[in-house]
């Protein structure tokens, strides 16, 4: 039987305010536990909340962004429910007014069509502590640093119909808050969590299918896995006759399995009511104009920017300016280099290689984007060589260097264009190799002529120290053995 | 309107309330007797009221995002029953 996917997503993102949603707790990560929890975050008696207007900000130019609807009055809700990492017994949220209403994203595909999600709503809500399993004698140790975060979480409609979707809307999503610099996007420490509700139905019917909810997806790849986890799980099932049961999961992205939480009988019954301690929050025109005036720029418009101040591709574009650090490292690298499509490749080669295979972000790169510009320069003026300018990354990345024209030096890796020079070796080493020089000259087929060009390449090379340039030995050779 | 002794032990659950039968036979009266009032309520007409989050016709005033709390820690555990490592401890959540 064929079947059609849907899924849905709620992503919780962390605002990068310097203090918590409530009160005037640091929220910088990693500090020592419980030195950043105070009298309000403990939920000690007799304590106020008093929200945070840069969270109110941040959620406001995260509505402008994704083209949504901002409520001029929002309230806040109690969720109800125990848990040690929840001082209060109850989480502060909203639920019948949240601060963002419906709108949309754009997100492309890979076959270059582009595809609206749209988004049901997005609220203001405080993050929860967190809970050490570690053994401590049995119990379980509470670190309350993280409470009372800012998070806004995003819910979008069943828009998406494949892991790829997903993933693609998760990465725009991503591009859109880091851009805005409402979120650092750090997935490793928790900044963007994704929720994942998937079911399944026949193809071509109206009715939907029962949904799971894989819940906590910290990364664009477990994500990727997750989808396609439960997405066989829940066929496998329904194709055997079964039927899905409405319920809340967790993946373990390290073994790629996954296991069922809570199911709807089990669910918490969180008992939502207007939250007496805070009073309606007013936002108004002019707040809201104040933030779209000073709306940084956003991945598609600087894709549109890229295009044609650059001259990228759609392809290159798209890529580049998805990230705002990736963006502003490649303006840095093309602000020195002339060439920009030569720096967008090395960027999207080399670079992203390196950074890849190291776990790092463009923001710890241990490469400047002015020094990848300097490198770029080099290989377009002919000082170096493809295989040079290898040498001159791998000094820059290591730390042994920092600067370009050193490392040439140091390394002895300028290429020597000096057609006298070069002409010379060629001639030398040519005397030196009749037999293959009357071989290529007696051989018809230009494809194995061109083949066996590369033969002279070695010794050349040789001769040179490695410092010849390739393009030019190979246009004095063809030139010298005659076509 | 009436509260069944299965919702009262559901609630008691969800407010780790623990109830012994006696008390759940006094609970369904109590209980019963305050939601006949809310019916009383119910009766209204709220048609063209608008729901009200908050008694107070006031809004909210914001926060400026300053750090204004310092790290207290040693006098927030010296009154926690159990802490270790800067840690509170818990009875264990997970088996």
């Amino acid at each position: 039987m064929q079947w059609d996917i849907v899924i849905g997503l709620e992503i919780h993102v962390q605002l990068a305010t310097k203090t918590k949603i409530f009160s005037g707790s640091s929220t910088a990560y990693g500090a020592e536990p419980n030195t950043q929890a105070n009298a309000v975050d403990l939920a000690m008696p007799g304590t106020l909340p008093v929200p945070n207007e840069q969270a109110f900000r941040y959620a406001v130019m995260f509505g402008l962004a994704v083209n949504a609807d901002i409520e001029r009055r929002s309230v806040f809700e109690r969720k109800n429910y125990f848990y040690p990492d929840l001082p209060k017994g109850y989480q502060t949220t909203q639920l019948e007014r949240p601060i963002v209403g419906p709108g949309f994203v754009d997100i492309e595909l890979a076959n270059g069509e582009s595809k609206r999600v749209r988004i049901h709503h997005a609220h203001l809500e405080e993050d929860a502590g967190k809970s050490l399993h570690e053994d401590f004698h049995g119990m379980t140790g509470v670190d309350l640093n993280r409470a009372g975060t800012p998070l806004i979480e995003v819910v979008t409609e069943p828009d998406m119909t494949s892991s790829e979707e997903a993933v693609a809307f998760a990465k725009k999503l991503h591009g859109i808050v880091t851009s805005l610099g409402i979120c650092d996007g750090d997935m490793s420490q928790g900044s963007m969590r994704f929720d994942v509700n998937i079911s399944l139905k026949p193809k071509g019917s109206e009715t939907l299918g029962t949904r799971t909810e894989t819940k906590n997806l910290n990364s664009f790849r477990f994500m990727e896995q997750a989808i396609a986890h439960e997405v066989e799980r829940q066929m496998d099932i329904l194709e055997d006759g079964g039927s899905i049961v409405q319920e809340t999961r967790l993946y373990n992205g390290d073994r790629d399995e996954s296991r069922s939480m809570r199911t709807k009988e089990e669910a918490n019954d969180y008992r939502y009511f207007p939250c007496p301690d805070l009073l309606p929050v007013e936002i108004d025109e002019s707040f809201i104009e104040a933030a779209r005036a000073n709306l940084p720029e956003l991945p598609d418009a600087r894709k549109a920017r890229f295009m044609d101040q650059y001259s990228l591709n759609d392809y290159d574009a798209g890529l580049l300016s998805s990230d705002s650090k990736l963006a502003a490292f490649f303006e840095e690298a093309a602000s020195h280099a002339k060439d920009a499509k030569l720096v967008a490749n090395w960027i999207q080669g080399e670079f992203s290689a390196r950074l890849n295979a190291e776990e790092k972000t463009v923001a710890d790169s241990p490469i400047t984007g002015a020094q990848l510009g300097n490198l770029v320069v080099r290989i377009a003026d002919n000082t170096i060589s493809s295989a040079g300018a290898k040498k001159v990354f791998e000094a820059l990345w290591s730390g042994e260097n920092d600067n370009v024209d050193a490392i040439i030096d140091a390394k002895g890796l300028k290429q020597v264009s000096d057609t006298g020079a070069l002409e010379a070796m060629v001639d030398e080493v040519l005397t030196g190799m009749p037999d293959q020089v009357a071989q290529y000259q007696n051989e018809e087929d230009p494809k194995k002529r061109k083949k066996m060009l590369g033969g002279f390449m070695g010794p050349l090379m040789k001769a040179s120290k490695g410092q010849g340039n390739p393009k030019l030995f190979n246009e004095i050779l063809v030139r010298k053995l005659g076509g | 309107m009436t509260i069944s002794r299965e919702d009262i032990e559901k609630v008691a659950v969800l407010a780790r309330i623990r109830v012994d039968d006696e008390q759940v036979s006094a609970l369904e009266k109590d209980l019963g007797n305050i939601l006949d009032l809310v019916d009383q309520l119910g009766a209204a007409d709220t048609d063209s009221v608008e729901p009200m989050a908050h008694p107070l016709n006031a809004v909210q005033r914001l926060r400026a995002d300053e750090v204004t709390e310092t790290n207290q820690r040693e006098s927030f555990q010296a009154i926690a029953p159990a802490t270790e490592n800067g840690l509170y401890l818990v009875p264990r959540v997970i088996e």
